[in-house]
């Protein structure tokens, strides 16, 4: 059994409080006026001659779009007659920016952890579906991991039916008088998506994935704890079959869930690999925490059976999965720029214009350094080579999730402050400690798998 | 002098194992062994060098995008940069997510082919290559171990593979 140390359970909360109190001091000192953010660039050579016409962000092509009537041109009509922002429009438009930032900040780092947990449940789920050989040993980092769960999905929730009852504007859909013809906000291209986009809809929809998913959590724990105590191998089978019906549900909730999510922050863009590109980061943040905390839970002198092989082979799947990511980035990224349509292209151009460091960085985080890093067979063996490649490897995904936001919702206001770090380290805080208490709740390694003994003597 | 070798004939992988072991135990030298199938540790029984043929391949794979580079920098944007679709072949790198595929494939070409290359340059495969097999039932289902006995005490040596599981044991002398 594994037991939580204080010191670990302390620094957990220490990493909320703290980051929690960052947030707090920072969302407070957020320009909350034009004023502020006119005094903001008083000192600033940037603030009188700041190109306006250059504001490019979805809320530009939304601003434009009002009364604009072909469905087509939005994207376009504004590169071509550059759409001239007066002075306070553009102030007004920066500070919708910042009032959008903390709450961007917490739906950042809310679906980071949370999407690390529903990453790791689909591992696991493969896993039993695959009939694997070698990971039975590690099941149990699995279960805890997905602890997190529900209390992470929950978040996620409350955060949408928070957009939905609009106490921010992270979701421009969700605007009052969006659909409405007589209404100024009225915007025709979402009011024809309205039928998807609208918030009872989404939250429905968001209840019946989380449910779905939580569902399948419990009772895959369920099974694997009558596992333990049976004497046949019922149970496993159950668990089989449920793992194999869960990936089918699991591959369509999670398609439509990145379209709810995360594409409708920028509603006029859509693309139809996205829920792909979503699943790959997902996939690779969850196999890069069970590595991870297999490590630290080796190295503090549990899960003895755990060998080189075990570490080697996550590794492998760290190194598969970061370029399957890639690749569908690249095809996500290649397909739109070379067809250069201006409704898909907005996307791209906001984020090399205003995003550039984060959205070409993350490709040396997320493919360049592991491709290079864990290419080499011996070097997967070796713990802190993996451990390395494992961090900067989770920082890079939740630089993207970052990019996949915030250009939608705080445009060029955007910056790594104290609300970013402070709700990255609240959720991490969290995560870690749910993930380790829910550790102490059984034994760390499965009694009678049929496939334990498999595990114990892998070898690669 | 002539120099001569023991085959000593295995019929089943398990046994074979253990006889390397104790013939590494023994410090005799084992010159070859031919298995109908690849036996799983038997190169690490026998004490051989990991091969350093992903080394190589790694190596053909960085020259092979240089290839892609070079050669696409030259063509389209250097040599005659025309505008086609309107593509910005100003540089090389505004134009680079068009490339991309070329880059890649031309990496894992050079990388498998010349790695095969070297896989048969470096066992000496070719066709119409004669075949060096001493016994044909190596192919099938016998497995035979060739030791060094040069100088040494053919009878004792052929008993000593005998306890190992040997199921015949023949001694060669080469004509030097």
């Amino acid at each position: 059994m594994y037991t939580l140390s204080k010191n670990l359970k302390l620094s957990a909360i220490i990493f909320m409080v703290v980051g929690a109190l960052l947030f707090a001091v920072d969302a407070m000192f957020m320009p909350s006026s034009i004023s502020d953010i006119e005094a903001m660039h008083a000192g600033d050579d940037h603030g009188t001659g700041h190109e306006v016409a250059e504001v490019n962000d979805s809320h530009g092509s939304i601003a434009t779009a009002k009364g604009h009537s072909e469905d087509h041109a939005v994207a376009s009509h504004q590169a071509e007659e550059g759409h001239a922002m007066s002075e306070a429009e553009h102030n007004q438009h920066l500070l919708d920016g910042y009032k959008n930032k903390p709450w961007s900040a917490v739906y950042v780092a809310a679906f980071f952890f949370f999407m690390i947990s529903l990453g790791c449940l689909a591992f696991y789920a493969v896993q039993y579906a695959a009939q694997a050989g070698w990971s039975p040993l590690l099941l149990r980092v699995m279960e805890a991991i997905t602890g997190y769960l529900l209390p992470g999905s929950i978040i996620m929730l409350i955060l949408l039916a928070l957009s939905g009852f609009h106490f921010n504007h992270i979701f421009h859909w969700m605007a009052d008088g969006i659909t409405d013809p007589t209404s100024e906000n009225y915007d025709k291209l979402i009011a024809g998506k309205a039928d998807w986009l609208n918030v009872p809809w989404l939250l429905i929809r968001a209840v019946i994935f989380i449910a779905g998913w939580n569902v399948y959590r419990f009772f895959a724990v369920k099974f694997s704890k009558e596992q333990d105590e049976a004497t046949d191998n019922r149970s496993h089978k159950k668990s089989f079959k449920l793992a194999a019906a869960f990936l089918v549900f699991f591959l369509y909730t999670e398609s439509m869930m990145s379209w709810d999510w995360i594409m409708s922050i920028d509603p006029h863009w859509f693309s139809t690999l996205f829920g792909w590109y979503v699943l790959a980061g997902m996939m690779v943040c969850g196999i890069t925490t069970i590595a991870l905390i297999t490590m630290i839970l080796k190295g503090a002198g549990y899960l003895q059976n755990v060998n080189d092989s075990h570490i080697h082979d996550l590794a492998k799947f760290m190194f598969g999965f970061s370029i399957f990511w890639t690749y569908l980035w690249f095809s996500q990224f290649m397909l739109i720029w070379y067809s250069n349509i201006p409704e898909e292209v907005t996307y791209y151009i906001q984020r090399i214009e205003d995003y550039n460091l984060p959205f070409f960085g993350m490709l040396i985080m997320n493919f360049l350094f592991p491709l290079l890093i864990l290419m080499n067979s011996d070097f997967k063996r070796v713990n802190w080579f993996v451990v390395m490649a494992g961090i900067v490897i989770l920082f890079g995904h939740y630089v993207d999730i970052f990019n996949m936001v915030m250009p939608g919702t705080v445009g060029q206001a955007w910056s790594f402050g104290f609300v970013e770090l402070g709700s990255l380290m609240f959720f991490f805080g969290l995560f870690v400690l749910i993930v380790f208490t829910s550790l102490t709740k059984r034994p760390l390694e499965p009694k009678r798998n049929p496939l334990i003994e498999e595990s114990k003597h892998f070898h690669y | 002098m002539a120099s001569t070798v023991i085959h000593a004939i295995y019929t089943d992988d398990d046994i074979l194992m253990n006889a390397v072991k104790e013939v590494k135990k023994k410090h005799l030298h084992i010159n070859d062994i031919f298995t109908p199938f690849p036996v799983h540790g038997l190169d690490k029984a026998m004490g051989l060098a990991p091969t350093r043929l992903a080394i190589t391949a790694f190596l053909y794979g960085c020259v092979g995008i240089t290839v892609a580079t070079l050669m696409m920098n030259f063509i389209m944007i250097e040599d005659w940069p025309q505008n086609i679709g309107g593509k910005p072949s100003f540089s090389y790198i505004e134009n680079m997510p068009a490339f991309v595929p070329i880059m890649f494939e031309l990496t894992v070409f050079f990388a498998a082919h010349l790695m095969v290359i070297t896989f048969y340059l470096r066992s000496r495969l070719w066709p119409f290559k004669k075949a060096e097999n001493p016994d044909v039932r190596t192919t099938d289902d016998h497995f035979l171990m060739e030791i060094d006995a040069t100088g040494k005490d053919g009878e004792e040596l052929a008993n000593f593979l005998v306890t190992t599981g040997a199921v015949e044991i023949n001694l060669i002398a080469n004509e030097a």
